[in-house]
């Protein structure tokens, strides 16, 4: 695993000798090949060049860290209990090895001498949840769940299995699948991010459509808290017990405590997969169209919507075709859409689409989708551009990592938003990024692109990109901050949500309050004051 | 004292930047008016959009959710079929809309050229403003601002918008032009969309007005253009702005479904208003000829003289969204499907409002002033106090040369955009602008005067039959008002120095919070006679206190306000230019005191008040005939509407008026200087 970068260490996106751009490693279908669109695309797109490079700080040395600030009494306590733990500059964190006792055992000993603890499952957050809040004072420990990472029990009478928080997304569908299971819940994280970082956050998978989001997924779960262990006491599938205390703790953020084990429902593995795509003459007939789709109630297990940017990033990503009749196929179908069905390459859009279950239903339901694609207009654009649009998914952040070290940089947020204002919110937060960058002296025009990556009943969850090349800007990660703050406050006031599934963290504090008004605060406010009234989970989110 | 601060100001007005000029006539008339009229036109729309048909835009607005809603809403209302309601709605949209055709625009193109070039010296437009323009135009919708002094008005705009290859603009248009048959069809196909005067509670008509226009906006099928001012204003004075408009093309901005609006103000200044005599008299209460074909034929005559030159600045562009930056909070159209319509909230509607004003101001510090701007005010005043005095009217030429170049370097300081030549002399400047207009003065003795003395307006053709005194009183006024409406080009320049000027003139003392209070009821007052933005008194009065400082005609301390010697001069000229005003008022005040009767009618309002400023005049107790001015009468009354002096009757007596004799008593003695202005009296108002 990198430590100043996504993901792993043999995994990244590098211009060779030849100047073309290369996924490194062998973990992705992407990797090891050459992808040749991808230079152009980038000194297009940005006006960056292979020839100026920032390189990123390779090993973190611990002269360069402050030097830890240790509660000794804490620390003398901690050894006789066995919890392993280091305070070097890589990892500056506790293992609460083996079980929920020794959780326990560590928040006991945190209250006792007053210490700051602050939950670490996969260290995905993308919402400065994981920082350290400059004003503590109190020693910080980072309490690392990664090593309660067991299935301690499946049960195949009630499709449930009872996990360890700590386990990484892509392990417990490995090892669920082992036994012919899965859970289904399949964030664009999952490679790293933990079960207890999706509870604290209230995350969502791409196949929601089948499977739920984690709050349909959890059956019963415990957290143990300063004041104690929270849990129900039954696994009843659905309780009338006044305000349902999940939701307490569901999207806490590591403020209340910390989630140590979980029982979430089970199902039996998809008998069949099967990928696919549509492509649309523009953004509004796709978004029409995923609206119908909702409407009907006929969504796939998976459905996602790329403007005209982000498909022509994706056509980028293209690796080297290996025999000239693939290209020559390539060349066909590119004819087929913008010459003979007259769509605007500068405009059209692509839907990438996952069926999953039945075989037959799969089929079936494959044929009803791309019915009601077509009365919008779409066309099939197959099963190869889908699956190359999911698998993006799980590149781009090493593509972020790439654009660092050519001056580029760029991150990426999320909304959930009414169906009748997708459109209008989607360009409003576009042309507000590119006239914030503009306002601000970015050099370049922006990359500013979104998708539409979930549909509900009554609306849908938006995903934005956002790049540019900071050359020429003296504080870029500053003026960074102020765009990405703009183009919140214009989801905002374009009837978006502050945060579909990514939370709040320290980054969308600010608007809490609008968000959720005074009485929704002190009600939070109070929870956190009878649970933890010393503030030992002390990361300071949320509220 | 404590308000917000709604405008801001420009500490020092020399510094505005303006544009130049270029004259558009210059080419016509070195090439052919009929290759003009056909050559390529290929203007660039928002966002690369291709023109919509008439047609689909018709379909649009009557698949709306909007009207959809209203209409179902109208039909459990009234108990009528959908259905039905869809023809009435279907109907009126056949009623309003446009149908723009580039062939009538072509038509106008060649036809206008040759109008032009007959009438007009020049037609000078800020090529930098089109630059802006159509730059805007490619980003946003746009909306045009622009003033509204003459029927010209909007056929010049398209037609400057044509020259330069610019979007052709839609039109906001009264429906009385649709009098006029083949003219009104005429507009029509030229972009003028119609709309009822009034139509205030009927819902449907809202609702297909609304969506018609939101739809031409958020689409961006062409720049909307409308007047703020909502009618021409025949004494050149800026009216009170309109919000109803203002407020539809803000809407969707507001509601999140675009991502701005540009708002741009253009400035039309006519060197001499072809409508000129035609505006006195209908201000002096011969009605309003009814808008027909024939009569516009009949202006024929007035299409043979020289009407001087035209100048056009089209503003710097005003983006919705940074004007509303901090004001409105967006967020609150989140919870409310956004097709039903809502009443704007008063925090919507007091953003308009301040919107409109600004915008109004933008139009008015832009506008050009010639020459004789200046000397029709000094004429004016000469001509009142001469009156006043006994003395010979008139001026020397010398006299009225210096003079000129006096108030020049004073308009000039307080920012004025005035275009005196400075490569000719003074004396010429001077001749030229007589020359321009010589039917408003003449030379009698070596003294240059208003031509007033013989019933100016009689034709010499006709028998000189014998008049009365009070048909030529009526002349004569035809005659100041025209002038005073050329004085008035240059109000607002002057405004808020004359209202302090005023305000020392009247206040018991220096003393700075006496002045200010002084000044505040001025202002109040004279609120719908003037654009004074709301909620800025202490801005204004901090601008006037400036520009009368800066120029070293005033001392302002802590606590006091002294004028210094050389600033008698500019301090008498300022008060003159308000005191007609001043005057005006008191007269109504006093009509309204003494001889309004208890079953005084709105509508009867304005003949009552005339007779009686007329008994007033001829009997040597009031000077300023410009005080006939309807205008004036009924923004007095407005006035004193707003200030609860008068009171509009409901139910039975439905139109009269109930006067507050002791309130409007004490105005009227306040306005006179007879009764110092309180604190708690300006509190109260």
């Amino acid at each position: 695993m990198k430590w100043n970068g996504w993901g792993y260490s043999d995994t990244r996106f590098l211009f060779n000798k030849k100047g073309q751009a290369e996924f490194t490693g062998k973990r992705y279908r992407l990797s090891g090949l050459i992808i040749p669109g991808l230079k152009d695309w980038m000194e297009g797109t940005f006006g960056a060049s292979v020839q100026h490079k920032s390189q990123a700080t390779p090993i973190l040395n611990s002269s360069s860290v402050q030097p830890p600030n240790l509660n000794e009494a804490f620390v003398e306590e901690l050894k006789s209990t066995g919890v392993p733990y280091s305070h070097d500059a890589e990892d500056r964190v506790f293992r609460a090895h083996d079980c929920h006792d020794d959780v326990v055992k560590i928040v006991e000993l945190a209250c006792k001498h007053n210490v700051c603890l602050i939950p670490y499952g996969g260290g995905t957050s993308v919402s400065s949840a994981l920082e350290c809040p400059p004003e503590e004072t109190r020693s910080i420990v980072s309490l690392d769940t990664s090593q309660m990472n067991r299935i301690l029990w499946i049960d195949e009478k009630n499709l449930t299995a009872h996990v360890e928080a700590g386990i990484v997304g892509q392990d417990l569908e490995r090892l669920l699948n082992e036994s012919g299971y899965c859970t289904g819940h399949e964030p664009d994280s999952m490679e790293f991010s933990s079960l207890g970082g999706w509870v604290a956050t209230r995350a969502s998978g791409m196949k929601k459509n089948i499977y739920g989001n984690i709050e349909d997924l959890v059956v019963h779960m415990k957290m143990v808290t300063p004041r104690g262990v929270i849990e129900k006491s039954c696994q009843g599938p659905r309780m009338s017990t006044g305000p349902d205390i999940h939701h307490f703790i569901l999207g806490s953020e590591g403020t209340l405590g910390v989630v140590t084990e979980v029982t979430m429902k089970i199902r039996p593995m998809p008998e069949y997969q099967k990928y696919g795509s549509v492509v649309f003459p523009n953004f509004e007939q796709g978004v029409a169209c995923l609206r119908e789709i909702a409407k009907q109630r006929c969504a796939p297990a998976s459905v996602r919507l790329m403007d005209n940017e982000q498909f022509k990033f994706g056509h980028a990503l293209k690796p080297q075709v290996s025999s000239i009749f693939t290209s020559f196929v390539d060349g066909l179908k590119k004819f087929y859409i913008t010459k003979f069905k007259g769509f605007d390459p500068n405009r059209l859009c692509v839907a990438t689409l996952l069926f999953e279950g039945n075989r037959d239903r799969v089929l079936q339901h494959e044929k009803q989708v791309y019915d009601i694609a077509a009365k919008f207009g779409g066309l099939a654009a197959g099963e190869d551009n889908g699956q190359r649009g999911y698998m993006l998914t799980f590149v781009i952040a090493y593509l972020r990592d790439l654009g660092m070290d050519y001056y580029v940089i760029g991150e990426s947020f999320e909304t959930s938003v009414p169906w009748d204002r997708v459109l209008d919110m989607c360009r409003n937060v576009k042309a507000r990024i590119v006239h914030e960058c503009k306002e601000r002296g970015v050099q370049f025009p922006p990359l500013s692109t979104c998708r539409v990556t979930q549909t509900y009943d009554a609306g849908a969850c938006v995903y934005f990109y956002f790049a540019f090349n900071y050359r020429g800007l003296s504080d870029p990660v500053h003026v960074y901050e102020q765009v990405e703050h703009a183009a919140r406050e214009e989801i905002l006031a374009s009837g978006g949500s502050l945060s579909h599934h990514h939370g709040v963290g320290k980054l969308r504090k600010a608007w809490m309050r609008e968000t959720i008004s005074n009485v929704g605060m002190g009600m939070l406010q109070s929870v956190k004051d009878y649970v933890d009234p010393a503030n030992i989970f002390g990361n300071r989110n949320l509220l | 004292m404590a308000s917000k601060p709604v405008y801001s100001l420009h500490r020092n007005p020399m510094l505005k930047k303006r544009d130049d000029f270029e004259d558009v006539l210059e080419e016509r008339r070195s090439s052919s008016d009929l290759r003009y009229a056909l050559r390529c036109y290929t203007p660039v729309l928002y966002k690369g959009m291709t023109p919509s048909k008439a047609s689909m835009l018709k379909s649009m607005v009557l698949q709306s959710d909007q009207l959809h809603f209203v209409m179902k809403q109208v039909s459990t209302e009234t108990g009528k079929a959908v259905d039905d309601i869809q023809e009435e709605a279907s109907a009126i949209l056949e009623e309003m809309a446009h149908r723009l055709q580039l062939s009538t625009i072509r038509f106008f193109a060649y036809t206008l050229t040759k109008v032009f070039k007959n009438l007009f010296r020049s037609i000078c437009v800020n090529e930098e403003g089109i630059q802006r323009l159509q730059q805007a135009i490619q980003e946003h919708p746009v909306v045009l601002l622009p003033s509204h002094r003459s029927y010209m008005d909007f056929l010049l705009m398209s037609y400057i918008l044509y020259t330069y290859d610019l979007a052709l603009p839609v039109i906001a248009a009264g429906m009385d032009f649709m009098g006029m048959k083949v003219v009104g069809e005429m507009l029509r196909m030229s972009g003028a969309f119609f709309i009822r005067r009034s139509f205030g509670g009927d819902k449907l008509y809202w609702a297909v007005f609304s969506e018609y226009v939101k739809t031409i906006l958020k689409n961006g099928f062409a720049p909307l253009e409308f007047f703020l001012e909502g009618t021409r204003s025949r004494t050149a004075k800026s009216l009170t702005p309109k919000l109803g408009l203002l407020n539809i093309v803000m809407d969707p901005f507001f509601k999140g479904e675009v991502f701005d609006v540009n708002l741009v103000p253009v400035s039309i200044s006519y060197e001499r208003i072809l409508e000129e005599s035609l505006y006195a008299r209908e201000l002096l209460g011969v009605p309003k000829p009814k808008e027909s074909t024939s009569g516009l034929f009949k202006a024929r005559k007035v299409l043979s003289e020289d009407y001087g030159s035209i100048h056009i600045y089209f503003g710097q562009p005003v983006s919705v969204r940074s004007l509303s930056q901090g004001k409105i909070d967006r967020c609150q159209f989140n919870l409310i499907p956004r097709h039903i319509p809502k009443k704007p909230t008063e925090e919507i509607q007091g953003f308009v409002n301040d919107s409109a004003y600004r915008l109004v101001r933008a139009q008015e510090e832009n506008m050009v002033l010639k020459p004789w701007v200046l000397l029709a005010s000094l004429l004016l005043q000469n001509h009142h106090q001469s009156q006043a005095s006994g003395q010979r009217p008139g001026l020397t030429r010398d006299e009225l040369t210096q003079q000129a170049a006096w108030l020049r370097d004073l308009s000039r300081q307080y920012g004025a955009f005035l275009h005196w030549p400075d490569h000719a002399s003074p004396s010429e400047v001077v001749s030229s602008s007589l020359s321009l207009h010589r039917g408003l003065v003449k030379m009698s003795e070596g003294r240059i005067q208003l031509a007033v003395e013989q019933g100016g307006q009689v034709n010499p053709g006709e028998p000189r039959t014998a008049v009365t005194p009070e048909e030529e009183l009526l002349n004569r006024a035809v005659v100041i008002l025209s002038c005073a409406s050329y004085r008035n080009q240059a109000l607002h320049v002057f405004l808020r120095p004359a209202l302090l000027a005023s305000a020392l003139h009247a206040a018991s003392s220096n003393h700075k919070q006496e002045v200010f209070n002084s000044f505040s009821f001025l202002r109040n007052m004279f609120s719908n006679e003037f654009i004074l933005c709301p909620g800025a008194t202490v801005q204004d009065f901090e601008e006037a206190c400036f520009l009368l400082m800066k120029t070293g005609e005033l001392q302002v301390t802590e606590h006091e306000v002294l004028v210094t010697e050389r600033g008698q001069r500019t301090l008498g000229f300022l008060t003159n230019m308000l005191d007609p005003f001043l005057q005006g008022y008191q007269v109504v005040c006093r009509f309204l005191c003494e001889e309004a009767s208890e079953a005084l009618t709105e509508k009867q309002f304005i003949p009552d008040v005339r007779k009686f400023i007329i008994k007033h005049l001829l009997a040597g107790r009031l000077r300023y005939s410009e005080v006939l001015s309807s205008d004036l009468q009924k923004n007095a009354l407005a006035a004193l509407l707003r200030l609860g002096a008068v009171q509009k009757m409901k139910g039975a007596q439905q139109g009269t008026l109930k006067v507050n004799k002791v309130m409007v008593n004490s105005l009227e003695d306040t306005l006179g200087g007879k009764l110092p202005t309180q604190k708690a009296a300006v509190a109260r108002l």
